[in-house]
């Protein structure tokens, strides 16, 4: 992967001594080539994701008070340290929303990626049949807007449309409260579950195709069942690809926004401030209150980077543990 | 495969045959079982579209109705046309979007993997550093950024954030270290080729199927995103198909007949990209993404 720095000069003291001139002004001009390659993206990164969070956090401790003499109400800009970062905190609705967000992701990041492993691997059993009508079928939600999928479900659940609620009450049962506690929950991770398993299973399934065959080859001939060699040899082998997918499932779920959202109108179980998210939208927006909504888009992003570091330290020993 | 049946088959056939029907049979079930939930709701949404405001409420869910041609005149007709605006608008912020930022991904994957330089390091690990801050929540500081410059309302808003995609950079430069060999981009530079003429004709067309990944996975990504357009728009003929269709549906709670034309939008809106994936589908390279972490 390196041998260009190596070989780089080898080369050009070899041609060098042909034509002795050409070397110098090429390797002046490959000096710049590879800052001018990366500088879009260093420019872009610096102006959209570097520039936004230093300004947040700048925000974050600014407030807006009463100007001091003002009789008109006139509120100005000022220092006001780590109040914002209180107020949020001290937030019962914004800290009700992590929680919310906590029963959420407990149902839909282990549904999405259990079933995403599941059908990988069905996809990977030597005896199934309809793999590759499966694996599209399995594959089209992700082509569905988390917006539109939550309209979709949405109309799936609502009563007066409701194919589940029309079974149920064709055999005699009331319409199912989807969208009403407890079942909204499930309800919503469902719709992410939907959302994510295809994704998750191709990315699984590739990697399953990795594995090279005689492995199987010789545990199926010692007599192992397909059981025991997908739960021994191929989850242990597919673990990085079961941390990533890990990794973007607890991702999405700290930034749901979406979901609850497009389901608000058609139920009252959802509140304007259902997950942290909806929150910040409400303080930033609805409120004005841009340095309260900054505090907590700072402490949100904090707590996904947090989370996504424990989540890789704990799978790599993990990784690390079965692997030696 | 074969070896072991045809040793299975030899020493115990009658066994051997019923118990690889049974095993054949479960794991398809289970199988069929998870392709029918992923179906469900997209045979639903076809089937809604197709009834008028009346049937919607009154047949049988998955009994056709008669009202595609008129639910599909009324999306049309709704505020002058705007569901085909967000529609275009889609297009536009996804297609020019994804491809801008395949463009500025590719090269910035080709460089950080084919050049040693001061810097390369750190530039490589800060942008990796940004796969894990999700794009959502910058949407509000974004926000507060382009106001400040004016360009909050606009179609920019929604685009030029859309660019800068840390995981496509960090896949770019997986794949050009895997496809580009040195050795070919040593001997066009012996050539007297210039650096951009070699990522020009050399390492884009070797790098396609891991470009057309990223692609995809940007196009995806922007056609579905919902809080930035969201966030940075207030005209509604800018907005893209998923803020239209939610405003669509929130206005919907009032009138119920505005539900038949949020089912029909949102079965039309998922046609073009199901067809894009379905074609794209075999170019994909998601090793890519399974390979990613070992390395």
């Amino acid at each position: 992967m390196t041998t260009s720095s190596h070989a780089a000069p080898a080369l050009t003291t070899t041609s060098g001594r042909g034509l002795p001139d050409r070397p110098p002004p090429r390797r002046r001009r490959r000096s710049w080539a590879p800052y001018a390659f990366v500088a879009p993206a260093v420019v872009l990164f610096v102006v959209f994701l570097l520039l936004p969070i230093g300004y947040a956090i700048y925000l974050s401790f600014q407030g807006l008070r009463l100007a001091p003499g003002g009789a008109f109400g006139r509120r100005v800009q000022v220092f006001v340290g780590l109040d914002n970062y209180k107020a949020a905190v001290t937030d019962p609705e914004f800290l009700a929303g992590f929680g919310r967000l906590a029963v959420y992701g407990l149902i839909a990041v282990p549904f999405t990626l259990g079933l995403a492993l599941l059908f990988a691997l069905l996809l990977d059993h030597p005896r199934t049949r309809a793999r590759r009508f499966s694996r599209t079928a399995i594959f089209i939600p992700y082509a569905v807007p988390g917006v539109v999928a939550s309209l979709l479900w949405g109309f799936m659940y609502l009563p007066s449309t409701s194919p589940f609620s029309w079974v149920s009450e064709a055999v005699g049962g009331g319409a199912i409260p989807f969208l009403d506690l407890p079942l909204l929950f499930p309800s919503i991770a469902n719709i992410a579950v939907w959302g994510g398993v295809g994704f998750n299973m191709i990315i699984i399934y590739t990697s399953l195709r990795g594995i090279p065959v005689e492995i199987h080859e010789s545990a199926r001939i010692d007599g192992a069942s397909e059981w025991q060699i997908a739960r021994r040899i191929k989850v242990p082998l597919v673990a990085p690809a079961l941390v990533l997918t890990g990794l973007f499932a607890l991702i999405g779920t700290l930034q749901v926004y979406g979901e609850p959202t497009t389901l608000r109108p058609m139920t009252d179980s959802i509140t304007q401030t259902w997950v942290p998210l909806m929150t910040i939208y409400r303080d930033a927006f609805t409120r004005d209150d841009l340095p309260l909504g900054s505090a907590s888009s700072v402490l949100l992003a904090l707590g996904t980077v947090v989370v996504s570091l424990l989540l890789l330290r704990i799978t790599q020993k993990r990784a690390f543990g079965e692997n030696g | 495969m074969s070896a072991s049946t045809a040793a299975g088959v030899l020493t115990r056939p009658a066994a051997r045959t019923t118990a690889a029907r049974r095993g054949r049979a479960l794991p398809t079930a289970v199988l069929l079982a998870g392709a029918l939930y992923c179906l469900v709701p997209v045979v639903w949404v076809v089937v809604a579209a197709s009834k008028s405001p009346d049937e919607l409420f009154s047949t049988f869910t998955f009994s056709p109705g008669t009202g595609l041609l008129a639910n599909l005149r009324d999306l049309f007709a709704y505020g002058g046309g705007q569901y085909g605006r967000w529609g275009l608008n889609s297009v536009l912020y996804a297609g020019v979007g994804a491809l801008t930022s395949t463009f500025v991904s590719a090269l910035a994957g080709f460089g950080l993997a084919k050049y040693r330089f001061a810097g390369r390091d750190a530039i490589f690990y800060g942008i990796l550093g940004g796969v894990l801050i999700p794009g959502i929540t910058l949407a509000v500081p974004q926000y507060l950024l382009l106001s400040k410059v004016g360009l909050t309302g606009s179609y920019w808003s929604v685009l030029l954030p859309s660019i800068i995609s840390p995981f496509g950079i960090y896949l770019c430069r997986v794949y050009a270290t895997a496809a580009v060999p040195d050795e070919t981009l040593e001997a066009a530079r012996i050539d007297g080729a210039g650096e951009s003429r070699i990522f020009a004709r050399i390492a884009v067309p070797m790098m396609v199927p891991g470009l057309v990944t990223v692609f995809m996975l940007q196009f995806v990504g922007i056609w579905n995103n919902f809080l930035l357009p969201f966030i940075m728009l207030s005209d509604q003929n800018k907005y893209p198909m998923t803020v239209g269709l939610y405003t669509l549906l929130a206005k919907g709670s009032g009138e119920a007949s505005l539900y038949s034309l949020a089912i029909t939008g949102a079965m039309l809106s998922i046609l073009p990209l199901l067809a894009l994936m379905l074609v794209l589908q075999r170019f994909w390279q998601l090793d890519l993404l399974s390979g990613g972490v070992k390395g």
